[in-house]
């Protein structure tokens, strides 16, 4: 019988600090760059035994010529600590590619809005959109992957400290600029989520939210990562599986 | 070499099967591994209505394990008559349906619904921590262990496995308990009660505050007690409780199990279960055993087991 999923044993290709705390990792593998799409995500394993459980990173750049996945992660705890000190030219055991991504539709005007380390997702997404894009991008203070996006639509950049660009929230922003929008494409915390959720809907724009929860197997197993929607028949769905990306009719947040 | 085990009345292919909880029905880790190879495939807790379960977050990793209090979502009975057991029954495998419930009514009332299917088993969870009724409410007193053991007993027509909490002082009076109330077997450890507090944000790191301590950090409890209730009962056992590999499968079956679940390793490696089942296969090689079942209890009352 044929087994669709993998596991594998990938090169770490370029790992680097490119901010505070925040690194890029290029890992090769052809057959899972082939199969990854926009939103999705991979999951990372530690080496060190007592750290059981993979840890989720998304997707932020796919390239498919040489079979390639840029990773933009946060070291947030002992496991993307350890991950951190891996080298260039060491292999890493990733999972991959998981969850479903944004389904991306080439409107017109699509907004594009991130929060910290949701950034990294819409890098991906915004190179494959077509048609005018506006990208709002939200940071605590570290500003980074900024300056990529300018290749591909306007970027408006909010810092909470004010360091650099508005001081505040992407949301002040995104009404302030008062758009005509067709389509938003959102991933960040939950708080600018939810904001946005509430925006869109009063609006009546269309717009897929990438949601983020704590996990443990990452393809629907253990249904530890679920989030609340509207749907009648599953109102628990599970981020991993059916997930990261929601439509925000469809999301509780 | 032979690998067949038998729970209750039932022949399995060889001792590795799922822990419940950790393997949903199945479906997922189908991509990965081939269910056929499987002893038996132990499905999630399933209830006489859908469950929605407790809020988020539901995990949390620990050292060598994790937490977790999921509280038993599911999608109820009915939905898994008509979804799941038509998916499992096009593999070549024993499938054990894990039972929640509140109350006994509620169990019996699965059990009712499940006694014309294909299910091959029945595995009474009287033991999740993380519910609030049914669950460990009815698995941490012996005479209450026993009642729900023979009234559900009553109901089903598939043979019943039970399993027990490792939340007790002594796991071998609740293990008589259960076999005294017609119980085909046994399962042991369900997840030890367990906490974990974030310092730096100052919060539980699950939202139910408690849940359930799982994975190779719980392992020499859950080898000690099968090896306690080993001595006490005469019903086969299912050893679980941080299984990574198949010298940890095959340390619970010298300490006295019978057939091995692997749970949380699921989630740290989607091909656990096949590694379990082939490190079994390469150490009955290496040491000549012909039959797996020459290993069951090895450690239970032999002299010649060595303690130095």
């Amino acid at each position: 019988m044929s087994l669709s999923k993998i596991k594998v044993a990938t090169k770490i290709m370029k790992h680097s600090l490119i901010a505070t705390d925040v690194y890029e990792m290029w890992i090769e593998n052809k057959e899972m760059a082939k199969a990854a799409k926009v939103g999705q995500f991979v999951a990372l394993y530690c080496k060190d035994g007592s750290r059981l459980l993979p840890r989720p990173i998304s997707i932020c750049e796919i390239d498919n010529e040489e079979g390639r996945l840029r990773l933009v992660y946060r070291v947030f705890g002992a496991g993307t600590k350890e991950i951190s000190c891996f080298k260039e030219g060491e292999t890493i055991e990733v999972l991959g590619p998981l969850g479903n991504g944004f389904l991306t539709k080439d409107k017109n005007v699509s907004v594009i809005v991130g929060g910290g380390i949701g950034v990294p997702p819409l890098l991906e997404l915004c190179k494959q959109l077509k048609g005018e894009k506006h990208i709002f991008l939200g940071y605590r203070d570290t500003v980074f992957l900024a300056d990529e996006f300018k290749a591909y639509g306007d970027v408006y950049i909010a810092t909470e400290d004010g360091s650099v660009g508005h001081k505040g929230n992407v949301m002040t922003l995104l009404k302030e600029k008062g758009l005509d929008i067709d389509q938003v494409y959102a991933c960040g915390p939950k708080g600018m989520l939810k904001a946005l959720q509430s925006y869109v809907l009063e609006e009546q724009i269309p717009a897929q939210l990438s949601v983020e929860e704590k996990m443990a197997c990452g393809i629907g197993a253990c249904v530890g990562c679920i989030c609340e929607t509207n749907d009648r028949t599953m109102k628990n769905k599970r981020v991993c599986k059916e997930g990261p990306v929601f439509s925000a009719e469809e999301v509780v947040l | 070499m032979d690998l067949s085990v038998k729970i209750g009345s039932v022949q399995l292919k060889n001792p590795v099967m799922t822990a419940s909880g950790t393997f949903g029905s199945g479906k997922e880790y189908s991509e990965f591994v081939d269910l056929n190879e499987l002893g038996a495939v132990v499905v999630k807790g399933i209830a006489s209505k859908p469950w929605d379960g407790n809020p988020t977050p539901r995990v949390a990793e620990t050292y060598g394990g994790m937490l977790n209090a999921v509280g038993l979502q599911n999608p109820g009975v009915d939905h898994f008559i008509k979804n799941d057991i038509p998916f499992l029954k096009k593999f070549d495998t024993k499938i054990v349906v894990n039972i929640a419930g509140r109350t006994v009514e509620d169990y019996c009332e699965v059990v009712e619904k499940l006694s014309d299917t294909e299910v091959d088993l029945l595995e009474l969870n009287i033991s999740c921590p993380n519910v609030k009724e049914g669950g460990i409410a009815f698995g941490t007193q012996a005479k209450m262990i026993e009642r729900v053991t023979s009234e559900v007993k009553r109901h089903s027509k598939q043979p019943l496995i039970v399993k027990l909490s490792p939340n007790v002082t002594d796991i071998a009076e609740m293990a008589l308990a259960a076999e005294a109330g017609g119980a085909d077997a046994l399962s042991l450890i369900n997840t030890l009660l367990g906490m974990k507090i974030d310092i730096h944000k100052r919060e539980f790191a699950l939202a139910n505050k408690m849940g359930g301590l799982s994975g190779p950090a719980i392992k020499p409890v859950a080898v000690r007690m099968v090896y306690q209730v080993a001595q006490a009962v005469k019903v086969p056992i299912i050893g679980m409780g941080g299984i990574m590999n198949g010298e940890d499968a095959i340390e619970f079956m010298m300490a006295g199990a019978t057939g091995v679940a692997v749970g949380t390793a699921n989630f740290a490696n989607p091909f656990a279960t096949m590694e379990v089942l082939d490190g079994i296969k390469g150490y009955m090689d290496r040491y000549g055993v012909k039959d797996v079942k020459e290993l069951i209890g090895l450690a239970v009352g032999n002299i010649e087991f060595n303690c130095m």
